[in-house]
């Protein structure tokens, strides 16, 4: 049974009903519910086309943020074989809000890493809900470094809220990890590419998703700061989520109108958390055509052809 | 709520405020609270003669008193996009700017720059955090590509200032694009194998510490400078639990292993000159002028010593 958010209450109700029916006709199998029960299906269907197909940016990011859409260990498990996770920054800790191994994509052995938020409340504690501290980070270096020296294919999954804000982090040098993270990527002679799943979290987004091909889900976001976070800085007030969303452009369609992004990976209707195979599934297509895309190309053709998709993000913005 | 809040609170903060006086004659050091005659102040560099503390600096004062001779030629930073998301606050982007602009008479908060110091040829760039909290927008980025493009070309090192508030929110993704657009940057200077020296100002938060500013050869902090990726306030909200004294200042990161060194500003130009120069292999500076050369002179004057040592020493204190 989906969780449903707020603004999809009167859904919430009307499949409430039908399943009602559903369960008085197996209660009474004289009694003929199918009828009624087929039309509120299709009145919730056509419901659910009208709230998904015109989300705002506030209802994305609570869509991406829903604690059933798939996860990092999700995409994992269903698009990689041979799946060897590697551990730890060979300095202080193993990072678990950062998953990232060896792994078989369509047979072809490649490094993945990825933010992983956890899906029950233990899961969540030990993940740190996918807030990444420098350990993180400096695992991703390293594995980055040993798919670069191996001629693996790099294949990130960006989902995180961002980089944790805590002491400790703060002291191991957060920003110099990140800093790190983000030039790694930048050096690798491998193909790098990246899918923002949920929530791309500002600077511990970024230092996942500079990649020569980024794409993003249909309804996941990437930000340079939370809405919330937004409000409270500019409109002096937390509430005004909405109007921030609005204002920071960060869904998927307005960054591949600004050129951020490659491409948009559709969702199944309703969202990834109500179809997430076939989510998963998609999701796989667009890794393997960014991969084929990026085919042939030599280590120095790849290192330029990331600095150049960055270079060029000097003058984009929408037209006055 | 109550008389201290009504009533005490209120007049003992008349007493001190009492203290304000006229704009340009006289500024009060936000630390120590003492009135510093404003020529004082500026002639050193925005220090508090009393205690020390390190107020901000134009990058325009900056570098004036970095540059031999106060010369420096101004690099030109190509203009972005200048609101590419129409973005509105409780006000227009395009109208943040402007009263930014009127405020500062600065075009934006990044300024760059070509000159000598200590005859050592150099590119500098210095974030004004006077501008929009010198956050990091397309601008700043077009200026650190400008800067490490000029330097590559130069064959100079570059000397980069950094103070902000983090990226800028009103460009959105594209201010968050800047931190790998920057960090290419900084691997041209890289390639070139040319020094790539941070000075870290105050404060230097976000995306901004989080890319360029901490991918130096050397970082140097001035003291008390913040610096950090996440501020303190957002951290004491997350971990409910009061910070240490002095965490994420300049002194604390040193101690943490993430600086080289912490510098006075008054200090500064003369460790940038030493340190640029023994990276690129170049004898030391000469300090003051030398006499213009004399070639059929027979018995060479010795060359004069250091500008310091010229100084007579201070004359014993009378009591």
């Amino acid at each position: 049974m989906t969780q449903y958010m707020d603004f999809e209450k009167p859904l919430a109700e009307i499949e409430g009903k039908a399943e009602e029916l559903r369960a008085m006709a197996r209660n009474n199998p004289e009694t003929d519910t199918s009828a009624e029960a087929a039309a509120l299906d299709a009145k919730g269907k056509a419901m659910m086309q009208d709230l998904y197909g015109s989300l705002t940016p506030w209802r994305k990011c609570l869509v991406a943020r829903h604690p059933e859409r798939p996860h990092c260990i999700d995409y994992v498990k269903r698009l990689f074989t041979d799946y060897t996770p590697l551990a730890g920054d060979r300095n202080f800790a193993d990072d678990h809000a950062v998953m990232g191994g060896l792994a078989r994509f369509n047979d072809t052995p490649v490094m993945v890493i990825g933010h992983e938020k956890g899906n029950d409340t233990k899961s969540r504690i030990e993940r740190n809900f996918g807030m990444a501290r420098p350990e993180g980070y400096r695992k991703a270096i390293r594995l980055m470094d040993l798919a670069g020296r191996f001629g693996l294919p790099v294949i990130t999954l960006v989902d995180t809220p961002g980089a944790y804000p805590g002491k400790g982090a703060e002291e191991r040098g957060q920003s110099e990890a990140i800093a790190r993270a983000t030039e790694k990527s930048l050096q690798i002679g491998t193909p790098v590419v990246s899918v923002v799943i949920g929530e791309g979290g500002s600077g511990g987004a970024v230092a996942f998703a500079t990649a020569n091909r980024l794409a993003m889900l249909e309804h996941a976001v990437y930000s340079v700061i939370s809405p919330e976070g937004c409000a409270s800085i500019l409109w002096k007030d937390a509430e005004k989520m909405r109007e921030a969303a609005e204002a920071l452009r960060l869904t998927a369609q307005d960054l591949k109108q600004l050129g951020v992004i490659d491409q948009i990976i559709p969702e199944p209707m309703g969202g990834a958390h109500r179809h997430a195979q076939d989510a998963i599934d998609a999701v796989g297509k667009a890794i393997a055509e960014m991969l084929k895309d990026l085919k042939g190309m030599d280590a120095k053709a790849l290192i330029q052809d990331r600095r150049r998709k960055f270079l060029d993000l000097g003058s984009k913005g929408l037209a006055a | 709520m109550n008389w201290i809040n009504n009533y005490v609170r209120p007049r003992i903060n008349s007493i001190f405020s009492r203290r304000e006086t006229p704009d340009n004659l006289w500024t009060k050091c936000d630390e120590c609270g003492t009135m510093l005659f404003h020529r004082e102040v500026s002639d050193n560099l925005n220090v508090c003669t009393n205690c020390g503390h390190h107020m901000n600096i134009t990058p325009r004062d900056r570098f004036a008193a970095l540059f031999d001779g106060g010369i420096f030629t101004q690099v030109t930073v190509p203009v972005p996009n200048a609101d590419p998301l129409h973005f509105r606050d409780q006000k227009k982007y395009p109208d943040r700017m402007k009263a930014a602009q009127k405020a500062t008479g600065e075009a934006e908060a990044m300024l760059v720059a070509t000159g000598e110091i200590g005859r050592t040829p150099i590119v500098a760039c210095a974030q004004d955090f006077t501008f929009m909290a010198g956050s990091m927008g397309m601008y700043v980025g077009n200026a650190i590509i400008a800067a490490a493009e000029e330097a590559v070309k130069l064959k100079r090192p570059l000397i980069l200032f950094s103070a902000a508030g983090g990226a800028r929110m009103q460009e959105g993704i594209l201010s968050l694009m800047q931190m790998p657009r920057t960090t290419v940057a900084v691997q041209m200077l890289k390639e070139a194998n040319l020094p790539y020296i941070v000075v870290l100002t105050h404060p230097t938060t976000g995306g901004v510490t989080a890319s360029y500013a901490m991918l130096g050869d050397v970082h140097i902090a001035e003291p008390n400078a913040l610096i950090c990726f996440a501020g303190p306030r957002v951290i004491e909200q997350t971990i409910r639990e009061k910070l240490p004294e002095g965490f994420q200042r300049a002194e604390y990161l040193l101690d943490h292993g993430m600086l080289d060194r912490v510098t006075p500003r008054t200090e500064m130009r003369e460790e940038l000159i030493n340190i640029t120069r023994m990276l690129l292999g170049l004898s030391p500076a000469v300090k003051g002028d030398l006499p213009a050369p004399d070639p059929v002179a027979k018995d060479p004057k010795p060359a004069p010593a250091p500008e310091k040592a010229e100084k007579p020493a201070p004359a014993p204190s009378k009591k």
